[in-house]
């Protein structure tokens, strides 16, 4: 059987091929997962990527998988029809600005192991420049009363479980900020599947 | 529950941390990964149809007026999953430095000439084969400021997908024999040598054209489903 081909960094060039726009070369991802027609609560999700010394990373790029509005995945394993053919679930987005910035909608929750429900999350993955392969983690939601019953949280320390949350923004109805610390104090936690 | 996907292949990816490439020591996590089940949100993934990407998009040598300086070379090979199985109709994307072994890249100060006629970025599909192909130009060498008098391997960055969010990979394609392997923290950040040889492509005199191209052959080789009861492979 043939083996697996190892990881490696996305390094500090990775716009030129992921993100090219600057370099008239055609994009096929963008940060905007649903058009306005789409039905769900549409939100944005904003962040930065940090170090271990607290300095943003403007070299970074965070993919966003994640469930429609009614929970279900544009995915063949997931098969339960779907309310709109548009909604793809996926999303690229880099740091070069300083932050991230998604425009979605508010996924629904989805099923999880054994019969129990996963509380509305995202899916993320996270590359750049001195990570030598991906980082994955999830956007869970302030305030969703199932985040108290998730069965992915429940495997999170209680004290490090605020770090997957994102926090809505009281100035800006519908935008969540959510701040990824690669290392040191609050350092996001990372899953392994 | 079961995984669906395989975990037993993770150990051919570098660790996080990897002191002698400088860059991870402020951003490698230092808390253990907390391993979670593979649930529906997993074993989901973005699949992306032929009609994302155009014919022309695999060739990074007819994306300007003229043609780019170097030598020109084909790329080929297969997308498979640790099972042996093609990984068909899944995106590759790459990019990479021109002859000289300079991007385009606005961060790059390497003082080697730009190419007017070569951006480095190009995407495909792969077939119901598995199967990609990419012409393009040799990258050269270029030097980075990690230690003393450091030079990256000539190498070619490529980006897949597969069926899950579990099988997404980033990885880049070295070229056979490069004496630059030895002083490379970044390919030696894969511990093991055979896992590190994965990453090397073969040179291929089925894949070169004569009088046009020399060829070079790499498969790519994702993470794959476990073998399941009733599956034919379920031993």
């Amino acid at each position: 059987m043939p083996e697996r081909t190892p990881s490696q960094t996305v390094g500090p060039y990775l716009h030129l091929g992921l993100a090219p726009a600057d370099y008239k070369f055609r994009e096929v991802f963008s940060a905007t997962l649903a058009d306005p027609s789409m039905p769900g609560t549409h939100i944005r999700i904003e962040g930065r990527i940090l170090d271990g010394e607290g300095n943003v990373a403007p070299d970074a790029m965070v993919e966003i998988w994640q469930a429609d509005h009614q929970g279900r995945y544009a995915h063949p394993a997931d098969g339960r029809p779907l309310a709109s053919n548009s909604f793809r679930g996926f999303g690229r987005c880099t740091t070069d600005k300083g932050s991230f910035a998604f425009a979605t909608i508010k996924p629904g929750a989805v099923p999880g192991p054994n019969g129990t429900t996963q509380a509305p999350h995202i899916n993320v993955g996270i590359f750049s420049r001195g990570l030598l392969k991906r980082l994955f983690t999830r956007i869970y939601f302030a305030g969703d009363p199932a985040n108290a019953s998730d069965p992915i949280l429940a495997l999170v320390p209680a004290s490090r479980r605020d770090t997957l949350i994102a926090k809505p923004d009281p100035a800006k109805p519908g935008l969540y900020r959510f701040d990824i610390r690669l290392q040191g104090v609050g350092e996001t936690v990372f899953f392994d599947a | 529950m079961d995984d669906t996907y395989s975990r037993a292949g993770n150990g051919a990816d570098p660790a996080y941390l990897s002191p002698d490439y400088l860059s991870t020591r402020g951003r490698a996590p230092k808390q253990p990964l907390i391993v979670i089940p593979q649930t529906l949100s997993e074993i989901t993934g973005p699949v992306y149809g032929h009609s994302d990407v155009r014919p022309e998009e695999a060739d990074l040598t007819t994306q300007h007026a003229g043609e780019p300086q170097g030598e020109r070379i084909i790329v080929k090979g297969r997308v498979l999953d640790e099972r042996g199985r093609p990984v068909p109709n899944t995106l590759v994307e790459i990019w990479q430095c021109n002859a000289a072994g300079r991007y385009i890249h606005v961060v790059d100060q390497h003082p080697a000439p730009l190419d007017p006629n070569f951006t480095g970025a190009g995407r495909t599909v792969t077939d119901a084969n598995g199967t990609y192909q990419f012409t393009t130009i040799k990258p050269g060498a270029y030097p980075w400021r990690n230690h003393a008098n450091a030079w990256r391997p000539a190498h070619i960055h490529f980006s897949l997908f597969g069926p899950s969010f579990l099988t997404r990979l980033v990885t880049q394609m070295y070229f056979p024999g490069d004496p630059l392997f030895q002083y490379d923290p970044i390919f030696h950040s894969v511990p093991d040598a055979k896992a590190r040889e994965r990453m090397v492509c073969r040179f291929d005199l089925e894949t070169t054209k004569p009088e046009w191209a020399l060829g070079y052959a790499w498969d790519i080789v994702l993470r794959g489903r476990n073998a399941t009861p009733g599956d034919p492979d379920h031993a």
